[in-house]
């Protein structure tokens, strides 16, 4: 079975293109589009059995940390940059998300919306870290460290002079349906969120991650 | 497996070897047998006088000899060969018994039947580097012109200059291209020498434990060696064939130091701790721990199989290495031709040798210029010899990585 973020995901990929989804684990995302998008398809992965995986599959895969190890690709060198489900993990997420537009056209990222009604209502009727559908897990155990609202995001968005192109409302129960990020209903309303990304000028020639790539 | 230009080949001599296979473990109920057959073959590669071997420093080798070991069958389109490139003191002898020594090949745990690089999949070569001392041409050669012994009258060779020779047996044995080079340490650093010098005959490269450079403290550790060797009395100046004595205490000393360097701390300490040979202490300067005595053995037996000079050769090669240097000192131009080449870097967490900062700078190139690269780090505490070992997380990724390029590459299985 294909996850649904997954099916949402391959629809906004063109076919043919270049393709770096960051913390691929066993690859599943990849080997999708490779099948049904053609696309030329890269990985970075954290986890050692992930990346035997993927090299299993004959995905071309690194080891690597979103966080540190992005500015081993060269600049411009895909067309998209996916992140599923992994920018409230990173250390750094302002930093991630200007890495992943300095290295590709567009990037595809999901996050769990904390602004979602869910989320705030168990915050209020009960005062404790919400557990939720979309955040399944007690705070001491969870591996997300910086939650944001959709409305977080899209003025992080506005701030890295970032256009959203697309964005896609995400729940195990119902289908996606399109969103306006912008709308504070659909903060409400959204449980997990997608996002098509681009940048709305060039990059900058000499991009600071870009700085002895070739040394 | 016809070859042709097989008449350049002295004794393209061929046999059936027993090839232990691994897999197959005694039982009772068991009764497939623990010994699979595999073609082996091998011989001599003799390059004519009027054909002598170009060299990075200039010069010239006349009458070049190239002394190699095959495994399996090459396949109709010769399309399923695999060059494999040993390391510093490794030999020809990758997956059969070492002629000298008796003891199993060196990468048995990699190349075999139904191993990652499977002998009922892949014909592969294994070829002794030049320079080296288990039949190519090295300082204890003769020197066709003067029919003496070369000695210190080697010219110094490079990583470079024993991949061309590569090529040239590859040539003689009609193989075009290669499904893959495979190497680890030294013979990594000849995997990334044929991704840049031979791209387009090699379809895919895997490179464990090794650099694109040899870093200060790998030539300081290699000097260690050098002088070792150079110190003991019995060398004579590299003339020592010639007056039948043997430097073997300095090149058993080179051997030792080296040897810490393959090793990891805690393996050591997991290893020998402080055990002693015998209860108490010597209160002199036998070996008294258990780790000086292993150390000793693995310098005395060493100095059984290995040239003292062709150590000073070999490691002055490596030494010397540094890809990107013909590159205005951009490595991801030494790969600008290997765009089309399938990547898999391997690299061990306690490897102090070669580290895994080394690895992603070779990634990090290879990604410039748009080669298909996977990388994985390997968690082991064994150090640099761990690519030798008995490790599962680097026999999957190998079987991964092969299985599918082989795939990629139409192979059957």
């Amino acid at each position: 079975m294909i996850r649904e973020d997954f099916r949402e995901i391959a629809r906004l990929v063109r076919p043919g293109a270049r393709v770096l989804d960051v913390g691929c684990g066993e690859g599943e995302l990849l080997d999708l589009l490779r099948r049904e998008k053609d696309v030329d398809a890269r990985g970075l992965e954290i986890s050692s059995d992930g990346v035997g995986a993927c090299l299993a599959r004959g995905l071309s895969v690194m080891q690597g940390d979103a966080d540190s190890d992005l500015g081993e690709f060269p600049s411009e060198a895909f067309d998209y940059a996916i992140l599923s489900q992994t920018l409230q993990a990173v250390r750094q997420p302002r930093k991630v998300l200007s890495d992943l537009m300095r290295l590709a056209e567009r990037a595809i990222v999901s996050f769990p919306n904390f602004g979602h009604w869910r989320v705030r209502a168990s915050l209020l009727a009960h005062g404790r870290m919400p557990l939720t559908r979309a955040l399944p897990q007690p705070w001491w155990a969870t591996i997300n460290i910086h939650l944001c609202t959709l409305r977080d995001f899209t003025e992080l968005c506005a701030d890295l002079d970032l256009r959203i192109e697309a964005a896609v409302a995400l729940s195990e129960r119902t289908a996606p349906r399109e969103i306006d990020p912008t709308r504070a209903l659909d903060n409400l309303r959204t449980e997990t969120a997608l996002l098509l990304l681009s940048r709305t000028h060039h990059v900058a020639p000499a991009a600071p991650a870009a700085a002895g790539l070739f040394d | 497996m016809p070859l042709a230009g097989a008449r350049r080949l002295s004794q393209p001599g061929r046999c059936i070897d027993r090839v232990l296979d691994a897999r197959s473990k005694p039982a009772m109920t068991d009764v497939r047998p623990a010994i699979q057959t595999i073609e082996t073959g091998g011989g001599v590669l003799k390059l004519a006088p009027e054909l002598p071997l170009r060299l990075e420093s200039g010069g010239r080798l006349i009458g070049v000899e190239v002394s190699y070991k095959t495994y399996g069958r090459l396949n109709e389109d010769r399309s399923n060969a695999i060059l494999i490139c040993h390391a510093l003191t490794g030999d020809q002898h990758v997956a059969s018994p070492h002629p000298q020594s008796g003891k199993p090949g060196w990468w048995t745990q990699v190349v075999g039947p139904g191993r990652p690089i499977d002998l009922n999949r892949y014909f592969v070569i294994c070829a002794n580097v030049l320079g080296g001392c288990m039949g190519s041409t090295g300082p204890s050669s003769h020197d066709p012109v003067t029919g003496r012994v070369y000695g210190l009258n080697f010219p110094v060779i490079t990583i470079g200059d024993m991949v061309r020779a590569q090529a040239e047996l590859l040539s003689a044995l009609g193989i075009e291209t290669l499904f893959a080079v495979v190497g680890g340490s030294m013979g990594g650093m000849q995997v990334l020498q044929w991704a840049s010098d031979y791209p387009e005959r090699m379809f895919s490269a895997v490179c464990i434990a090794s650099a694109a450079r040899h870093s200060a403290q790998n030539i300081a550790f290699h000097e260690v060696g050098r002088q070792a060797i150079m110190a003991d009395p019995e060398w004579r100046g590299g003339d020592y064939l010639r007056l039948a004595v043997r430097p073997e205490k300095g090149l058993a000393v080179a051997r030792m130091a080296a040897h810490i360097t393959y090793l990891s701390e805690p393996a050591l300490q997991r290893k020998f701790g402080r055990e002693l040979q015998r209860d108490g202490l010597s209160w002199g300067f036998d070996a008294d721990f258990q780790v000086e005595s292993y150390l000793r053995h693995q310098g005395s037996s060493f100095v059984d199989r290995f040239d003292a000079n062709a150590y000073l050769y070999i490691t002055r090669a490596m030494d010397y290495f540094d890809l990107a240097l013909r590159h205005g000192g951009v490595l991801a131009r030494a790969f600008a031709r290997a765009r089309e080449v399938r990547f898999c870097v391997l690299s061990f967490t306690s490897d102090w040798l070669y580290p895994t900062t080394e690895s992603r700078h070779v990634v990090r190139a290879l990604n410039a210029a748009g080669a298909r690269t996977s990388f994985l780090e390997i968690e082991s505490d064994r150090g640099h010899d761990a690519f030798l070992l008995d490790e599962p997380v680097m026999h999957g990724a190998l079987q991964g990585f092969m299985d599918s390029a082989a795939d990629a590459r139409g192979l059957r299985p």
